[in-house]
Parts: C-alpha cells; structure tokens; sequence
C-alpha cells in the first residue's frame, strides 16, 4: 500500500515565518490592550465611585401606590416621589456622606427598643418608650414638598403626628422659648460619628411659634409604612417650609428652653446655614443659587417657591423680620 | 528586517479603550436609568470627577518618570491630557445644556458669582488651547520652547481644578484634599529634580577647574 502522501500546501498559502511571529505578538499585544483597558476602566470606575451595582434600588420593594383618597388639608395634590428614590437618595451623614450611602449602611442601626426624652422647661420631665410615644397620637399621612439646601427637592408621603400635639401634651412652661432637639449619639450604630466631618450628635432646633404650626410634623412612617432607617427612623422633625437638614432624624432628646439652641449645620458653616433655614429663592447659597431646584424624578428644573410654597400657612411667623437673616 | 515598532504597542490602545469604559457604563445607566434618583446630578459629577482624575494623572507623569525611570507614562501622557480636556467638556456642556437647560441668566450669574464655578470654568477654558495644540504638527510650528511653556499651563487648569472640587463639595473635603495631595507631591518632585539639575549644572565647571589651581 502506498502510503497517500499528504500534499505540500503550495508555497502561497505558507505563513511566512516573519508574519507568523508577528501574528503571535499581535495576540500577545492584544491581549496585554486589553488587560490595559480592563485596569484603566476598572480603575477609574472604582474612583469615581460609578460600580455597577450603584443605587440599583434592588431588594427594596416599593409598595403599591397609595389608593386615591381624600387628601388631608396640608397635603400636596403633586405626585409622590418613587419609594426607591425616597429611600436610596438621603442625606444622612451619620451613615456616609455620598446620597447611597445611607440606604447600604443603616442596617445598623437598632430602632427598638427606643426613647425619646423630654426635658428642660416642661411641667413634668419624662423618657418615653417610642411604642408608648406612639399611642399617643392618632397617625395621619402628610405629602409635603421637601426642599433641600443642595437645590434639589422630592414630595414625600410622610406618616406621622403634628409636632403641636406632642408640645401640647408634654406641657411646656411659659418660660420655654424653643425646642431643642437631639439625634442618637452612638459610633456603634452610627459609623460615620467616629468621623469628625459634623460635630456630633446632630442638633436641631425650632422657635416654638414654628413648632405649634400645624403644618410641622412628627413623621414615623413613609408611604403608609414604617419609617426606614436611612430617613431618619424611629421618629423625625418635618418641617417643609424649611430646608431638609432641619428635618433632624432619628431622635432621642427634646428638650425646651429658654434661649435659641445651637443647630449643627449652623455649626459647621454659619455663613452658609442659618438656624431659621426658610426656603427662600432670593437669598443665595454663598456658593449656588436657589432660585431652582430639581424634582427628583423629574428632568428640568423648577422654580423654587418663597417658603417652599407654604407661605400661606407659616409667612406670618416672620412677620416684620428681614426675609435676608431667615436663611 | 523587521520594521520598527514603537515599544509597548499595547499601551495606547489600552489605555485609549479603558479610558472610554466609564463613559460607556454612564451611558448603559442613564439609558436603564440606574445612575440613582437624581441622575443629572450623578452624571455632571461623574463626568467632572473623569476630567479631574485625567488632568492629575497627566500632570504625574513626569513626576512618576523622575522618581522611577519609566518612560511609558510620557508615552500616554499626551493621550490623558486629551482624556481631560474631553471629559471636562463633557462636563461643561451637561451643566450648559442639561443641568441649567441653556437658561443664560443663571449661567451668567454662577459665572460671575459663584467662586467655585468661576475656577472650574477657567480650567475648562485654560484646557481648550492645549488640546487645540497638541499635536506634532503644532508643536513644530510653535517651536519646542514655546510649545513647553504654553503647555504649562496645564499645572494651572490642575490647581484649578482642584479648588473647584474642594469649594463645591458640601463639607467633607477628603477626596479632594487627596487629588490636592498628589498633585503637590507632584509638584515638589519636579521642583527638586529643577534644583537638582540647576546644581549640577553650576557646580561642574567649578570643578572642573579645580584641579588646574
């Protein structure tokens, strides 16, 4: 048998050896482009914070939209902020200070069992429990335009109380000016009070004309749920004629005095923040306008309403005094 | 035989392609609107962050050659200076068009009013002329020396921009303090090599001469 030889390619379809080497290096090139490429982008989405899993808003489950109802005298006809967004869009710098932060790190924080404190100039000093604290009051829903200093702004569907009953019923003495209020100090729960870009604990307070309107409010709870802990739960201060930061969270104190508290933004920059912090869109941030603002969701922006749009109820407060020193 | 191929041939394309990756990955986001609640936001952020991170390491690479002998960072510096100028772009036309939706008084007025702005605007406008002259071509007609001193103003848009991050963030300033970090180490190196080599330069015809007195 002969053995059938396999025929020699003809010389035009040989590799020339140079090509052929050359081909190996352009493998090898191509592979190191890529790994290249691969570092680079890695690299800068690591730095400028943009991973792939940033505020997806997975794993939250937004509740079915609130049933048309009848809307209580102070709530916004405008349609509420997505849950996800309320929840996964926060400022609250115990827990990060990048808008995301909150919603990954306030796991931590351990909402029962829960106190609040109430003291200075009342008739009759006490610590409640926040389940007690809860009887109390009957809860209404509130939906309020939030209005935050950084220029952008949401409707929120609060759950809560007005703040006036709570003043009411823990009796303050006529002595009693304003009302201070205090976050939770704990680095165990709060990770970023080890950090020292606040003075901690978070303090906020309000004149107590400003507490006794109506439209200031107590909130426990969110789109008809209990309050999660990125915004500030168990129990926090609304006050949507005023910028966000005055809506301390998570809180553990009120105390009633005599004299205008010291508010921690205030602070931090008195330039910049004001105890009063009136919405207002004539007097500038030193460093932005705000004149407008964004609605979170939305892609324009809007213009930014005197008193956040709720003139009508709080401008009387500030009667006779220079809207310019509000902010 | 073989023709002359540049060294690293993969360096350029790498670094070309991974440069574009972040710009993608805004883009995937912002079509399946995952960049989060406010997304315009986000995206203005991000697109100038992209600028700032560019313009640093641009402005490290002969820093990075000094202190360790590698060439290759020159090699890509001139690629990351255009990465910068691109991106702040990019960043620029979001605020113009996106973020203020072209409304002309509040542009003028945060251009002349708001510090933080005014200084992120003249490192855009200081960028335009560099990257305008960044070829061969331009570095031929201008003449190697000018050429040199025209490009340093890159050093300037760098401080700029850096101050344009530490004013606009709201009160925790660590990340740009750490650009600024770099971007001063970067600068005290290039200043004692400078002194170094103005040194050496005086002392040699000293000695030189010294054996002969």
């Amino acid at each position: 048998m002969t053995k059938p030889r396999t025929p020699e390619p003809p010389e035009a379809e040989v590799t020339p050896e140079p090509l052929y080497m050359r081909r190996r290096e352009f493998l090898r090139n191509a592979g190191l482009a890529t790994l290249t490429a691969g570092g680079t982008g890695a690299g800068l989405l690591a730095i400028t914070g943009n991973g792939p899993g940033l505020s997806s808003g997975k794993g939250t489950p937004a509740p079915e939209p609130a049933p048309l109802k009848v809307l209580g005298r102070y709530s916004t006809s405008e349609t509420p902020t997505r849950y996800e967004d309320i929840t996964h869009y926060n400022n609250f710098y115990e827990f990060g200070t990048d808008k995301v932060d909150p919603s990954e790190n306030a796991g931590t924080l351990r909402t029962r069992p829960w106190t609040v404190s109430i003291e200075g100039l009342v008739k009759k000093p006490l610590t409640v429990d926040i389940d007690q604290l809860l009887k109390w009051f009957p809860l209404e829903e509130r939906i309020y335009r939030m209005r935050c200093v950084e220029a952008w702004s949401m409707v929120i569907p609060w759950m809560g109380f007005p703040l006036a009953d709570f003043v009411k019923r823990v009796e303050p003495l006529g002595s009693a000016k304003y009302l201070a209020f205090q976050t939770l100090l704990d680095p165990q729960q709060m990770p970023l009070q080890r950090s020292h870009i606040l003075d901690w604990p978070y303090v906020e307070g309000l004149r107590m004309d400003e507490a006794l309107n109506p439209l200031s409010l107590f909130a426990v709870g969110l789109y008809g749920k209990t309050l999660p802990n990125q915004d500030g739960a168990p129990i926090r201060l609304v006050t949507p004629w005023k910028y966000g930061f005055k809506g301390i969270k998570s809180i553990v104190k009120v105390s009633f005095v005599e004299k205008q508290p010291p508010t921690t933004w205030n602070l931090a920059a008195s330039r910049e923040y004001g105890f009063y912090a009136n919405v207002n869109p004539a007097v500038d941030h030193p460093r932005w306008s705000q004149a407008t603002e964004r609605r979170v969701g939305e892609f324009a922006r809007r213009k930014t309403l005197p008193f956040n749009g709720y003139g009508e109820e709080v401008a009387q407060l500030y009667a006779g005094l220079d809207p310019k020193t509000l902010y | 035989m073989p023709a002359r191929r540049p060294p690293l041939p993969w360096l350029k394309p790498g670094v070309f392609a991974g440069g574009l990756v972040p710009l993608v990955v805004l883009l995937w986001k912002t079509v399946h609107r995952t960049l989060g609640a406010d997304a315009v936001a986000i995206g203005l952020n991000q697109l100038g962050y992209l600028a700032l991170v560019f313009l640093i390491s641009a402005l490290a690479c002969t820093p990075v050659k000094l202190v360790t002998g590698w060439t290759w960072p020159i090699r890509i510096r001139r690629m990351l200076g255009l990465f910068a100028a691109f991106y702040a772009t990019l960043h620029f036309t979001t605020y113009v068009a996106i973020d203020q939706q072209f409304d002309w008084r509040v542009l003028l007025a945060d251009i002349t009013k708001r510090n933080f702005i005014i200084v992120g605007f003249l490192a855009y406008l200081l960028l335009l002329p560099l990257a305008a002259t960044s070829t061969d071509a331009s570095v031929r007609r201008l003449g190697f020396k000018r050429w040199k001193a025209v490009h340093r103003l890159a050093y300037v848009a760098g401080v700029l921009a850096v101050i344009h991050f530490i004013w606009r963030v709201k009160i925790d300033v660590t990340e740009p303090v750490v650009w600024a970090v770099i971007l001063g180490v970067g600068f005290a190196i290039r200043i004692i090599d400078e002194l170094r080599t103005r040194r050496k330069r005086e002392v040699r015809p000293f000695a030189l001469r010294d054996p002969a007195t």
